[in-house]
């Protein structure tokens, strides 16, 4: 797997990234930095979490329009798998790759702490490695994760089987005490249509080593190494 | 640098029906230092912009053209341009 880290401005989770990406592959990602465009030869490109551009105006808006964000958009359209944590997620709707938007949590305090995500599908290049109904540990980290869309795109993403994960307790029941920061029927993740495209809120890259406190995240990172082993 | 235009001041609010977790806040605050009678509070933004426009119909467009495409997120937002010189 050769997969590539976006790195904006106030990016500051490219290194838990490239751990987890090291990890699993034993191939080093390239880091790219917001203003270039190539991408060439990737299979994996993945927008970490951080504070890009301090966020300024609303998270990720200027990174998504910064010009490495066309090259992305050019290399999901071609089938190129693409992987948004915490502000890459938030980055990955300011640019309309995914639907929605991440809205200030609705407890309006920055929560630092862990959640637990129930995997809605395991039939995706990022979920292939947990089991269906499986509910995993992942520490979270924003104060702009509520997730947000509009009743209709809800019905639609729910339909098509485009959420990856939701927030719950540990035993798997979703729960508003469950759901922290107040996301639309506790939307953690989403995918695109193709499923090659997945944006998450909390951070699974900082569970991959018992040294970390476990290793709830590395199959996440594992299945992608799996699926685009090359 | 263009002679001095005309002012574009584009304000971004939440949609209504779009969760304003800090409108509330401001207007408990507002009950905490004893104003009565205070409904709904929204918080948006305000931003001011000088343009090199002197046409209005062409600086409305331009400030238009901004706000859909970074000064708001219409996914959540809604937008109000007025023209000042």
């Amino acid at each position: 797997m050769k997969a590539g880290v976006v790195l904006f401005p106030g990016t500051n989770r490219e290194r838990d990234i490239a751990i987890a990406l090291q990890a699993v592959s034993g191939r080093r990602p390239r880091m790219v930095w917001h203003g270039d465009t190539d991408l060439a030869g990737l299979d994996l490109v993945v927008l970490p979490g951080g504070f890009s551009h301090g966020d300024y105006l609303r998270c990720g808006a200027m990174a998504a329009r910064s010009p490495v964000m066309g090259a992305v958009r050019e290399f999901a359209a071609a089938g190129g798998h693409v992987l948004g944590v915490c502000n890459g997620f938030q980055i990955l709707t300011e640019a309309g790759l995914l639907p929605g938007a991440l809205l200030r949590n609705a407890s309006l305090r920055f929560l630092s702490q862990d959640c637990h995500l129930r995997v809605e599908r395991a039939d995706t290049a990022f979920t292939r490695a947990y089991r269906p109904g499986q509910v995993f540990r992942a520490p979270m980290a924003h104060g702009d994760g509520n997730y947000f869309a509009d009743p209709a795109t809800l019905d639609r993403l729910e339909g098509e089987g485009l959420v990856a994960l939701r927030y719950a307790s540990p035993d798997g029941a979703l729960a508003p005490e469950a759901n922290l920061n107040g996301s639309a029927r506790s939307i953690a993740g989403i995918l695109s249509p193709n499923l090659r495209v997945m944006g998450l809120m909390p951070h699974p890259e900082d569970l991959v080593d018992p040294l970390m406190g476990g290793t709830d995240g590395l199959p996440l990172f594992a299945g992608m190494a799996e699926a685009l082993a090359a | 640098m263009n002679a001095p235009g005309l002012k574009a001041i584009v304000t971004v609010m939440l949609k209504p029906g779009v969760l304003d977790p800090q409108g509330k806040a401001i207007g408990h605050a507002l009950q905490t230092l004893g104003f009565e009678g205070v409904g709904e509070v929204r918080a948006g933004k305000v931003i001011e912009l000088e343009l090199s426009e002197h046409d209005p119909a062409q600086a409305r467009a331009v400030a238009e053209d901004m706000a859909r495409r970074l000064l708001a997120n219409t996914v959540i937002e809604g937008f109000h341009v007025e023209i000042a010189s």
